[in-house]
């Protein structure tokens, strides 16, 4: 899933400090998930912003609403039902549904209520790890199924590196080296030969840094 | 400075059973203090961070919880999920530059007891120093 994490209350304020009717939308895809931007956590932001801006003395009319989700042309049409009762949308999904709603809807103001982090897992109740880097070209065949992309802070592609003690990595000790993981790992598989061969310098164009990604679907379109 | 604060209490079921009894008379015989509210939940760990902050929108000047001690809660978690609650409101106050002091959570055996009637009063003192709430 995407994981995300709350803006700083003040960063929010600022944004919004100008607005007066503001629509706190939730949505329930990812970001429920990581407990960043579901319909609690907007509920909870709602309440903190009416109460901030009272502090702060504006006036300012704060409702909340939700979304199925919010990187959908169909469900964002649905911010409809709240129309004329917003002059803002502070929107508590990942950076994809801001966009999508800034895309769509030309007239609206919309600003970000979270920062979007990584993409991740749930490790433990309440802590979220990243594991995928969305890179565009995965080589998790070659390494056990642990991404070197994403878990190693130099994205290696032979490793592990210098910085490796003790099966942590140099960064932090309380960073698990992932080409140690995978070492250890394809050792159990019994697949320790296939960490002979060098993987060679990588070409790194499917992973975005040749500009912003799309993919059509041939089958699928109308 | 003549101020009578709104203190809303979120009370466990188990640790203020007693302040129904007699009428609810009892906590004002033994100098509860008349401005806190009381609101009694099954378990203090059915608190949401929206319940206490909704107290301060409603106009609180201060919220507390009392729930059962941290590893005797007749639901077992309950009130060490309570006080994780609290903290995060406690958080959410310092990034609005309010009084953190201002929500606070105590742990206490059940049944009335002389601390129940102290931290009442204890919390109704702090809250009156720091004045009315700036929501």
């Amino acid at each position: 899933m995407i994981v995300a994490e709350r803006k700083p209350l003040a960063e929010i304020l600022d944004m919004v400090k100008e607005c007066k009717k503001i629509l706190v939308l939730a949505c329930r895809g990812c970001v429920t998930v990581c407990s960043a931007g579901g319909e609690r956590e907007a509920e909870i932001l709602a309440s903190l912003l009416r109460l901030g801006l009272k502090k702060n003395g504006r006036r300012a009319e704060v409702i909340e609403g939700s979304l199925v989700r919010q990187c959908d042309k169909e469900y964002i049409d649905a911010i409809d039902q709240w129309q004329g009762r917003y002059d803002a949308i502070l929107s508590t999904a990942c950076g994809v549904g801001v966009n999508f709603i800034a895309n769509l809807r030309p007239a609206d103001h919309v600003y970000p209520a979270l920062n979007t982090t990584f993409l991740g897992g749930s490790a433990e109740q309440g802590v979220w790890r990243e594991q995928c880097a969305g890179c565009g070209n995965c080589i998790l065949h070659l390494t056990g199924g642990l991404c070197p992309v994403a878990r190693c802070a130099k994205s290696l592609m032979n490793g592990p590196c210098g910085g490796s003690v003790n099966g942590r990595c140099e960064i932090n000790q309380e960073v698990d080296c992932v080409w140690q993981m995978i070492y250890d790992r394809m050792g159990r598989l019994g697949r320790l030969e296939e960490m002979r061969i060098a993987s060679p310098i990588r070409d790194w164009s499917a992973s975005g840094h040749g500009g912003p990604r799309k993919q059509t679907r041939g089958d699928l379109t109308l | 400075m003549n101020f009578t604060p709104d203190i809303r209490l979120f009370s466990c079921h188990y640790t203020s059973q007693q302040s129904c009894t007699e009428a609810g008379n009892e906590l004002q015989q033994l100098g509860f203090p008349e401005n806190i509210r009381i609101c009694r939940v099954p378990c203090t760990g059915k608190l949401q961070e929206i319940t206490l902050l909704k107290a301060f929108e409603d106009g609180a000047d201060g919220v507390y919880v009392v729930g059962c001690p941290a590893d005797a809660c007749h639901n077992i978690k309950g009130s060490q999920r309570a006080a994780k609650r609290v903290a995060a409101v406690k958080q959410a106050l310092v990034e609005l530059a309010v009084e953190p002091e201002r929500v606070a959570m105590y742990h206490l055996d059940r049944g009335l007891h002389p601390e129940f009637i102290n931290i009442a009063r204890e919390m109704n003192e702090r809250i009156r120093r720091l004045g009315p709430s700036p929501f």
